[in-house]
């Protein structure tokens, strides 16, 4: 049985490989790329909008709202960055029940890849926001001794969200090959529905969990804010 | 028995001690997740949605932990390191 869509070929050349994951990766990127670019290349202010666009439109307000509802703050800066990682890992998860369709994110390559890209996202906000030292600084925050450990976390973390991602996407796919082979009728439907419902669930917790990281490396005055705000009211 | 015979027989008895250990603790949690957001909703239906946010998000953690043991338990019956050894240097 195979275990990701990595081992499925489609052309060689020395050592470049074209796999399943980068043939169908580059296919959810064509199809978001031009889908969006279709939608918004005539935009027009007169009172009638086409369907498509209003689908879009409510897609971004929805991102918004989120996005303004876990970070507690403008959503403007992270809106590109979560939006696409949510969008990717919708668009790939859900054009799973297209037959000969592998999800790009049924691969450890791909997951780990958009950790990585949350890895590195956490400091690149986090010194934008607070500069190096006051980033560096939170770190160190109740004792020198944490460091470790908070470096730790950092990496466990980020091994978490594509191991989590790989794997609830490569169950699916596995329980429903299983499920072919056992009672070919009917269930792989039911569980198919239930992938679509699970892919939808995890693309939300790894844009969710991708904005609570950078939330928490780049609100170090909120805090301490709402802190104080707390010790006046049990004062009162 | 032979190595192979070994190697075979205890990834198969651990690969489903595996999976047995490793989701009754993610069903305690995701039981107990949900049975305090369900009585936190009725108490408040007003906070529903945050609730029932931080709810999936915690429920996404909490069964990362039977995915995990499901992965691990995955590569020891198809992908087992020892196993392709044994294989490769007979």
């Amino acid at each position: 049985m195979e275990l990701s869509p990595d081992s499925t070929v489609f052309w060689q050349w020395g050592p470049v490989r074209l796999n399943a994951t980068i043939a169908f990766t580059w296919l959810v990127m064509a199809i978001l790329s031009l889908g969006s670019w279709l939608v918004t290349r005539r935009l027009e202010d007169n009172g009638n909008m086409p369907r498509r666009r209003n689908f879009l439109e409510t897609l971004v307000a929805i991102l918004i709202d989120q996005i303004r509802a876990i970070g507690h703050k403008e959503p403007g800066r992270f809106l590109p960055f979560i939006g696409t990682l949510f969008l990717f890992i919708a668009a790939s998860n859900s054009m799973e029940i297209i037959p000969g369709f592998e999800p790009p994110t049924g691969s450890l390559s791909t997951t780990a890849a958009l950790a990585i890209c949350v890895f590195i996202a956490v400091p690149f906000f986090g010194v934008k926001q607070k500069g190096l030292s006051g980033y560096l600084k939170h770190y160190v925050k109740p004792s020198v001794f944490m460091a470790p450990f908070e470096i730790i976390g950092e990496f466990s973390r980020t091994l978490a969200l594509a191991v989590r991602l790989y794997g609830n996407i490569m169950s699916g796919t596995i329980i429903v090959g299983i499920l072919l082979s056992i009672a070919p009728l009917f269930f792989p439907i039911v569980m198919q529905a239930l992938g679509l419902l699970i892919g939808i669930i995890q693309a939300y917790i790894f844009a969710v969990l991708a904005m609570v990281y950078i939330a928490s490396a780049t609100s170090e005055k909120k805090s301490t804010e709402a802190g104080s705000e707390n010790g006046k009211k049990g004062g009162v | 028995m032979n190595d192979i015979g070994l190697i075979g027989m205890v990834s198969i008895i651990v690969a489903g001690g595996t999976m047995a250990i490793g989701s009754i603790g993610p069903a305690f949690g995701e039981a107990r997740a949900v049975a305090q957001a369900l009585s936190a909703i009725a108490q408040q239906p007003d906070a529903s949605g945050a609730i029932s946010r931080t709810l999936f998000v915690g429920l996404a953690m909490i069964e990362s932990m039977a995915i995990y043991c499901f992965v691990v338990s995955l590569i020891l019956i198809f992908a087992n390191p020892f196993w392709k050894y044994v294989v490769e240097h007979p």
